[in-house]
């Protein structure tokens, strides 16, 4: 096996980041002839391995014991560490969510194998792989290389690839087990839960005003009210915002919060991060404002504005409702 | 309780970046450097365990050239103990497994309850040295964590995951967890502090670095491929050129 990637189950759903894995291991597979096989596990690994069986990979790997029908890091990365002893890929594939933050360095350090993180492209170069990532929240890119032989640990942005891309089949799909004793998890683990439930569906709003540190002040919160209000939107905001308590954290949109892809998504003093784009780079029109021309918001945005929010806001909502 | 915290060094957020010519890493001389922002998360949280227990010892530890005295400094004058910089060369310090050695080579004998460390640094962003370094020394770890509580030798953290959901995960001591910005709210260091810090002592270690699995080849500017229209004038000018664009491009109003 070249390519092995374990597949995330999203309430019994195939994690959208397992099938831009899938998308990422089609698309250096076809030249070089690679095989690809696809990991479930867990306690939904059955559904999940038919589901995962109608795409273009090799094989499908089904696991599940009782030690790893539920997730802890602890099981999740001795499992997976067996399974790439037993299968000796070249590469591992994951997608970089959170789960995966929290147990493949495990593996890394069980294994002594690099894992090259949150890539948003792979390029080649002769036989090696060239992976890039982003640094300084974006700012910047680096090419990053394996000084190892493998199995490497790799994983992709959120979009790094598109799901849409992920190519059907039919794969076959083989049983597997591995050896783990309920000794070696040393956590415990209560259900999953959302707090302030059922407060606000972002993801229905046709315009989305959303503020980020640029706005300043809790006293300028207000102001970002008004032109929601003057506009027809919704207002949302950045991490910083609701860290520093100014609004509540379901407004939050990022990959801790929500994800949304309104008609307009209006970006005021919002530099731009990750975290945050993860959750809004779909939107059908970027607007975005903010005093930094170098804010990496700008990126990503159809239009841009450099200039202070605290300044543009007011007389925006005025001439808004003047219209 | 004993915690060690790993706070790393980094440019800040308005610091300009120039790329070295060889575009092998950032111009070092040219960057204004601040502590990483989760770190600073993972230094308060350890100093209020401390506090609330009324006793213990809370540890930073920085890995870098010289310049990384000074977050371990800025550690000391908030409260932290006592520092530890083992000195390595920064652009030799990208792979996490390296980096994480070091940190477990220098720490093993002392037996830290917990080690904090923020969940990944503004720079490089790699998100892993905490919890290869707890696997490394036998702890248990968590990720992205929002709330801990301490007690009977065991704690208990809230999780952040994905979506909005959170998650509470209990484990025996000891600890490597990594801190989500925002689980509290970082104090300054007081005068007093700044002036006891500089009686405080730094141990600065001079390890071997061992051979790096990763490693940057290029550092450069991303070009984007989106073609921004970019609006300007006076703040009237732009408000209604918005305006505008709202009505006839994006049609929204």
């Amino acid at each position: 096996m070249d390519i092995l990637i374990v597949i995330e189950d999203n309430n019994s759903k195939i994690h959208r980041m397992g099938l831009e894995s899938i998308a990422a291991a089609q698309s250096i597979s076809k030249d070089k002839g690679f095989s690809i096989g696809v990991l479930v596990m867990g306690g939904n690994a059955e559904g999940l391995s038919t589901e995962v069986s109608k795409y273009d990979v090799s094989e499908v790997l089904k696991l599940n014991n009782d030690i790893i029908s539920s997730y802890s890091s602890d099981g999740y990365a001795e499992a997976v560490k067996q399974v790439i002893e037993q299968e000796n890929p070249k590469y591992v594939f994951f997608g970089h969510t959170y789960q995966v933050r929290d147990y493949v360095p495990k593996i890394s350090a069980k294994l002594m194998k690099p894992f090259l993180v949150d890539n948003v492209s792979i390029n080649k170069d002769g036989e090696k792989f060239i992976f890039t990532k982003q640094m300084f929240n974006a700012k910047l890119y680096s090419d990053m290389v394996a000084k190892d032989n493998g199995p490497l640990l790799i994983s992709f942005q959120s979009a790094a690839f598109s799901a849409d891309n992920a190519q059907s089949g039919s794969a076959s799909i083989r049983d597997i087990s591995v050896d783990i004793d309920s000794s070696m998890i040393k956590t415990e683990s209560d259900e999953p839960f959302q707090e302030e439930a059922g407060g606000m569906d972002l993801t229905a709003a046709e315009v989305i005003v959303s503020i980020g540190r640029g706005i300043g002040k809790e006293e300028n919160i207000p102001m970002a009210q008004d032109l929601a209000k003057a506009i027809g939107g919704e207002l949302a905001s950045s991490r910083p915002v609701v860290d520093s308590g100014w609004l509540s954290a379901p407004h939050q949109i990022g990959s801790s919060g929500q994800s949304v892809s309104p008609k307009m998504y209006l970006a005021l003093g919002i530099s731009g991060a990750i975290q945050h784009v993860v959750g809004m780079k779909g939107s059908k029109n970027i607007v975005a404002i903010n005093k930094d021309p170098e804010a990496p918001i700008f990126e990503i945005a159809d239009y841009g504005v450099v200039g202070d929010v605290v300044e543009i806001i007011p007389k925006l909502s005025e001439a808004l409702k003047e219209n | 309780m004993k915690i060690a915290v790993l706070i790393k060094q980094v440019p800040g957020s308005d610091s300009s970046l120039p790329i070295q010519n060889d575009a092998s890493w950032i111009n070092e001389e040219a960057i204004t450097y601040v502590m990483n922002e989760s770190d600073n998360y993972a230094l308060e949280e350890a100093l209020q365990i401390r506090e609330q227990n009324g006793n213990g010892e809370v540890v930073v530890i920085s890995l870098g050239p010289d310049r990384v005295q000074k977050v371990i400094r800025e550690g000391l004058a908030k409260g932290a103990d006592r520092g530890i910089q083992i000195n390595v060369d920064s652009v030799g310090a990208v792979d996490p497994l390296v980096n994480a050695s070091l940190i477990a080579d220098a720490i093993k004998e002392e037996k830290f309850d917990i080690v904090f460390s923020g969940l990944q640094s503004d720079d490089l962003g790699m998100g892993q040295t905490g919890i290869i370094l707890g696997e490394m020394l036998g702890m248990s770890t968590a990720s992205l964590v929002m709330e801990t509580e301490i007690s009977d030798g065991r704690i208990k953290v809230k999780r952040e995951l994905e979506a909005g959901y959170f998650q509470w995960v209990t484990m025996d001591l000891p600890s490597s967890i990594t801190i989500q910005s925002g689980l509290n709210t970082p104090r300054y260091p007081s005068l007093k502090g700044i002036m006891g810090a500089k009686k405080k002592e730094i141990n600065v270690l001079t390890p071997e670095v061992g051979q790096s699995k990763q490693s940057m080849e290029k550092v450069y500017i991303p070009q984007s491929d989106k073609q921004t229209v970019m609006i300007d004038g006076s703040a009237d000018q732009i408000v209604e050129k918005l305006v505008e664009t709202f009505r006839n491009d994006i049609k929204v109003i």
